[in-house]
């Protein structure tokens, strides 16, 4: 992990309840760096994006081939030669490039992308990360670039919703999905809490609408605080 | 020397049965769907095909793959809102598929067009798409052993190409196009333009024509 985190210590946010998903993605984009070359994964962490000061100097990258990717394109501006990695037309801002893939995914290996944005089924507290595959017999597997991502990155910053539809925590010891990574993330947003995984564990750095005690009554897991 | 076909049937001319075909495009953007079309009724089958998707909606890659002439797809990313064709044959056990994270994809044809023999690679460790392949630790970080792709046919699309088979290519369009080039013995590129020698300023070449062996003017909806 290479951004470091600006609280002195946990923050219980009680007078209010879980986050919405545009406040999710607000809270992603708040901890950008300025300046950041930043990936964001297809579906919820695309929105992160709509948070991003012009201001920032931050560059969105898109697998596909290109730097500097604008807002989703409407009427006259689609052209169907400019898409994001969802395939969703987008624009291009001034000072943006085109590669091809070879050179898109040297970008992440090589260590050049400082943040990349991605859903995930399951964290494991040391930072392992299912993201690509539910195992399941007569699912088609499909990854795309996400294990590219997951080890390429300097930083990976996983959006998720905190608990399954059947209730099961996403953030646990181990994960049971196939894995996309090994020790590969290192912030955890979702709508209950905001966590720091890997290396000592996990850290818990804001909730929201609940209290750090009561998540880890519903984590199976040791739940750190900041300054503490 | 390159040569400029006709037509797309003419350009597919002499693919053989079981080619590996490498694909260009990241869904329809890039894809080569005339050279698609004109492969349908050229009538290669058994074939292996190294794409980054495995086809949308009807036309294009999931019209030869409705077709039955491909035998097992290479891609990183088949399952998509729209690909019942691939979904369908892939579920009735009629196709083979491999899948391949992204990165890995590119980089695997990259290293064939380069004549690399293997590469360690840090994506897919501790993986299921690791498992049975050759792992190393270096200087502390590990890697999974990775072989290149070589294609018998690449297909690919571009914006403008010119009568010494020098690509240029259009926005996200490029994505596997000047990859794919390079690792096939055979690469076939349409074109949205044919340009005159010397109307392509060298500088912003981005396939050099010694990749290319037939162009064909394919005209565009788009610039």
């Amino acid at each position: 992990m290479t951004i470091t985190v600006t609280l002195d210590r946990t923050i219980e946010h009680l007078d209010r309840g879980p986050l919405t998903r545009d406040e999710m993605a607000q809270a992603v984009a708040r901890d950008i760096p300025d300046g950041s070359f930043v990936n964001l994964g297809i579906g919820q962490p695309t929105q992160v994006g709509d948070h991003l000061s012009p201001d920032s100097g931050i560059v969105l990258h898109t697998e596909n081939g290109m730097l500097g990717m604008g807002p989703a394109a409407t009427g006259d501006d689609i052209d169907t030669d400019l898409t994001n990695a969802g395939k969703v037309p987008v624009t291009e801002l001034p000072g943006a490039s085109y590669f091809h893939h070879a050179d898109s995914f040297a970008m992440m290996r090589g260590g050049h992308l400082d943040v990349c944005v991605l859903g995930a089924f399951q964290v494991s507290e040391r930072g392992d990360l299912a993201n690509w595959h539910t195992g399941a017999p007569d699912a088609i597997p499909a990854v795309g670039g996400a294990m590219d991502l997951a080890i390429g990155a300097k930083d990976v910053f996983v959006m998720m919703s905190l608990f399954a539809k059947d209730g099961a925590p996403k953030l646990v010891r181990k994960c049971t999905y196939p894995l996309t990574g090994l020790a590969c993330v290192s912030r955890v947003y979702t709508e209950h809490a905001t966590f720091l995984v890997g290396g000592s564990g996990v850290t818990v750095v804001e909730t929201f609408g609940t209290t750090v005690d009561e998540l880890a009554g519903r984590l199976d897991l040791e739940l750190g605080l900041i300054g503490s | 020397m390159t040569l400029i076909a006709q037509t797309a049937l003419e350009a597919v001319e002499g693919i053989k049965d079981g080619s590996t075909v490498l694909v260009g495009g990241f869904g329809m953007a890039g894809m080569p769907v005339a050279l698609i079309d004109a492969l349908i009724e050229q009538g290669a089958t058994d074939l292996e095909v190294v794409s980054n998707n495995a086809g949308n909606g009807d036309t294009g890659l999931a019209a030869l793959l409705a077709a039955g002439r491909v035998r097992k797809v290479i891609c990183s990313f088949p399952r998509q809102s729209d690909s019942y064709v691939f979904d369908d044959l892939y579920r009735a056990g009629k196709i083979e598929l491999e899948v391949v994270p992204q990165g890995n994809l590119a980089e695997r044809m990259r290293a064939a067009g380069a004549g690399i023999g293997a590469f360690f690679c840090p994506t897919g460790v501790g993986t299921p798409l690791a498992e049975g392949k050759e792992t190393r630790t270096i200087d502390g970080r590990d890697y999974v052993l990775e072989l290149p792709i070589h294609g018998d046919v690449a297909l690919i699309g571009a914006h403008a190409g010119d009568p010494m088979g020098n690509l240029v290519y259009r926005k996200t369009a490029r994505n596997f196009g000047p990859v794919m080039a390079t690792a096939a013995a055979t690469t076939i590129a349409q074109v949205s333009h044919i340009v005159a020698l010397g109307d392509l300023d060298p500088e912003v070449v981005v396939t050099p024509g010694i990749f290319v062996d037939r162009i064909v003017h394919v005209a565009q909806e788009t610039p």
